[in-house]
């Protein structure tokens, strides 16, 4: 088992490798530099800026120096924020979008897998057809939709909660609730179905006909087995996190690193954009290790080698 | 001996799209305490809808009873709530499923699913039930069973799966254990062993088994009475030298022609020609008849009734009506009903 974990680790570094070179020339490709924005300052003032910077230097040279600081952590300045390394940028604007995305994550998954379930086990009623409309209208709108629904409704006609912006707890209500819709709608989608299949399975049948109470078919005998194709969305899911923060912090004004990023990506600020990737993509490729662990521990056929049995 | 099972004219239907589909059509059999009866029958004959609705395991809604009895005990099975059946079930009647590589639960230890019967019927703490486990699994013919009480179902063959779905159907001492086709899944040197498996088990707990199958040859090893199933009815029931050396119904007949022997050397196998009538819209008269060369002009008008040929032998044929034509089987079923009481005069 953790000789499995240290190859997977490692196999993580040459992903993050990969995504870091990949990035870092599509980046140089991009239109413009970090002073295209910058009209107030000469030629001359322009040229001593790049040359400070090394953005006079050939790509390669660039790409290597990157490299380099990479290796000792060091991820370079930000040409935007006043000179800000963007190790400290990332630190200060990753808790926001971190407790975003996991409330999300968990809360939409856990009141998916309860949609899904009621769905499977009151199939073809009332309930099934209208939890069906809801996976099938929360997967398809973009969340960005909800987002200015919630602040409408919850915000400006209710006044509940705050419109926008980062504070206590309950600035991270509605942009939970607006990020959560798509994680709720696949789960329940993927729980439905699966279960349906599950609770018609021999097995079940096996435990009914020990006299189990149907309650505990359901939840010992089905759920787990039901799971298990849940945890293969729970990667694309998390990406939607990720990629969903980007609108959500924007629309509600959440000093998290998605805003971060598309500001980043507006001002051409390279070390900011390369570091951010970064991120997000080592967030992923934990993301990936971590569901590929839970899979052993949901199902023992797909548990590794050396495990414990 | 005291009736353990009795079946009065149990009638069980399934709602479908197409409209009501009558699965089982009039069902009546009895079965005394430590009795083995076989139930046979083609595919559809109703044989296993039979067995789930003694578990009172139907799908709901769509299949339910129309009307008729299981008394067991005494007491109306049919009448009884979900709650109460989920206290006979898996204690009182006890059920093996046909296919053991899908009747185990993947994702729970094999221990944990014997123990969970004991734990809800016997009132027994975790220990207890663990031990009582580990008993039986060596019962079944488990070898190593505290190692294998920790593992999972996909750590054992179908043979062995299928001792382990023995093993939770035992758990609590079934007055009564219904094996639907228990052996069909299996490799031919395996169904020998899990059938002699059952039968050491039934001796030695002394449970009824009711034992579903369409392969004769498994029913005269292992049962006492043989009920005959088509199209939803039992069409001759008696013991088994009833059915094997005198059957009277012309689908037993097929039945045993079917079935290759050793001896049956240039003769070619008697098949049953055509298919089971369709059960949404069930045939007048006798539901064979179209199948059958003996067919007599009343089959087709007239449901025949159950004749009796002697105290423990039934059979629904008019061929046995007082004015029907003397009609023998047909000579190569005739052979190897000669077959069957010569190998037994052998043994």
């Amino acid at each position: 088992m953790f000789r499995y974990i240290l190859r997977r680790l490692f196999y993580m570094l040459i992903t993050l490798f990969i995504i870091a070179t990949v990035t870092f020339f599509l980046m140089k490709m991009l239109p413009g530099s970090p002073l295209s924005a910058e009209d107030k300052l000469s030629e001359e003032q322009k040229a001593i800026v790049l040359e400070k910077y090394g953005l006079n230097d050939p790509v390669p040279i660039q790409y290597l120096r990157y490299l380099g600081g990479l290796v000792k952590g060091d991820l370079g300045v930000s040409f935007a924020f006043d000179n800000t390394p963007v190790t400290k940028i990332l630190m200060d604007r990753m808790g926001p979008s971190l407790q975003l995305g996991f409330q999300a994550l968990l809360i939409g998954s856990f009141l998916g897998i309860i949609l899904g379930l009621i769905a499977a086990v009151f199939r073809n009623g009332a309930i099934d057809y209208t939890s069906t409309i809801f996976a099938v209208l929360g997967s398809s709108i973009p969340n960005f939709v909800f987002a200015g629904l919630l602040q409408y409704v919850f915000a400006v006609q209710l006044n509940w909660f705050p419109v926008a912006l980062w504070g206590g707890f309950e600035y991270s209500i509605l942009p939970t609730i607006a990020l959560m819709i798509f994680p709720m709608a696949t789960a329940a989608r993927f729980i439905r179905t699966e279960m349906v299949e599950v609770l018609n399975s021999n097995f079940i049948l096996t435990a009914r006909a020990k006299g189990i109470s149907e309650t505990g078919v359901v939840f010992r005998h089905g759920l787990r087995n039901g799971l298990i194709p849940l945890i293969t969305v729970l990667g694309p899911m998390a990406v939607s996190m990720i990629t969903g923060s980007m609108v959500i912090e924007q629309i509600f004004a959440i000093p998290g690193i998605g805003e971060q990023f598309v500001t980043s990506v507006t001002l051409n600020d390279y070390p900011t954009i390369m570091g951010t990737t970064l991120l997000f993509a080592f967030l992923f490729v934990v993301i990936i290790l971590i569901i590929d662990l839970l899979y052993g521990l949901i199902d023992p056929r797909i548990r590794v080698s050396g495990g414990n049995n | 001996m005291s009736k353990l099972l009795e079946v009065k004219d149990l009638k069980v239907s399934f709602n479908t799209y197409n409209g009501e589909v009558q699965a089982v059509r009039g069902v009546s059999f009895d079965l005394n305490k430590g009795e083995t009866l076989a139930i046979v029958g083609e595919s559809g004959s109703g044989k296993s809808v039979t067995s789930t609705t003694l578990m009172g395991l139907l799908p709901k809604p769509h299949g339910f009873v129309k009307s008729g009895q299981i008394l067991f005990e005494g007491e109306d099975l049919v009448k009884k709530s979900a709650k109460e059946m989920q206290e006979i079930r898996g204690n009182d009647i006890a059920m093996v499923f046909q296919d053991p590589m899908s009747s185990l639960n993947p994702t729970m230890k094999v221990g944990n699913q014997i123990m969970e019967g004991l734990i809800k019927h016997q009132n027994m703490n975790r220990a207890d039930a663990k031990k009582k486990a580990t008993e039986l699994l060596e019962l079944v013919g488990i070898p190593q069973p505290d190692v294998r009480m920790n593992q999972f179902p996909h750590q054992f063959s179908g043979g062995m799966r299928q001792r382990v779905v023995i093993a939770i159907a035992l758990a609590c001492n079934p007055k009564l254990l219904i094996a639907d086709e228990p052996t069909t899944a299996l490799d031919v040197t395996i169904q020998a062993q899990i059938l002699e498996l059952m039968k050491k088990v039934q001796e030695e707990t002394n449970s009824a088994l009711i034992f579903i199958t369409h392969d004769l040859g498994v029913v005269a090893n292992v049962a006492d009475r043989v009920a005959v199933m088509y199209a939803g009815k039992v069409v001759e029931v008696g013991t088994v030298d009833d059915i094997f050396y005198n059957p009277k119904h012309p689908y037993t007949w097929g039945l045993l022609g079917s079935m290759p022997t050793l001896d049956s050397t240039d003769e070619e196998l008697y098949a049953i020609p055509g298919s089971p009538p369709d059960l949404l819209n069930p045939p007048k008269g006798d539901a064979f008849a179209p199948r059958n060369k003996f067919a007599l002009e009343i089959d087709t008008v007239m449901e025949p009734p159950m004749f009796k040929v002697s105290d423990t032998h039934y059979a629904a044929t008019w061929l046995l009506h007082e004015d029907a034509p003397k009609i023998e089987p047909p000579e190569s079923v005739k052979r190897r009903m000669q077959g069957f009481s010569k190998m037994e005069g052998e043994q």
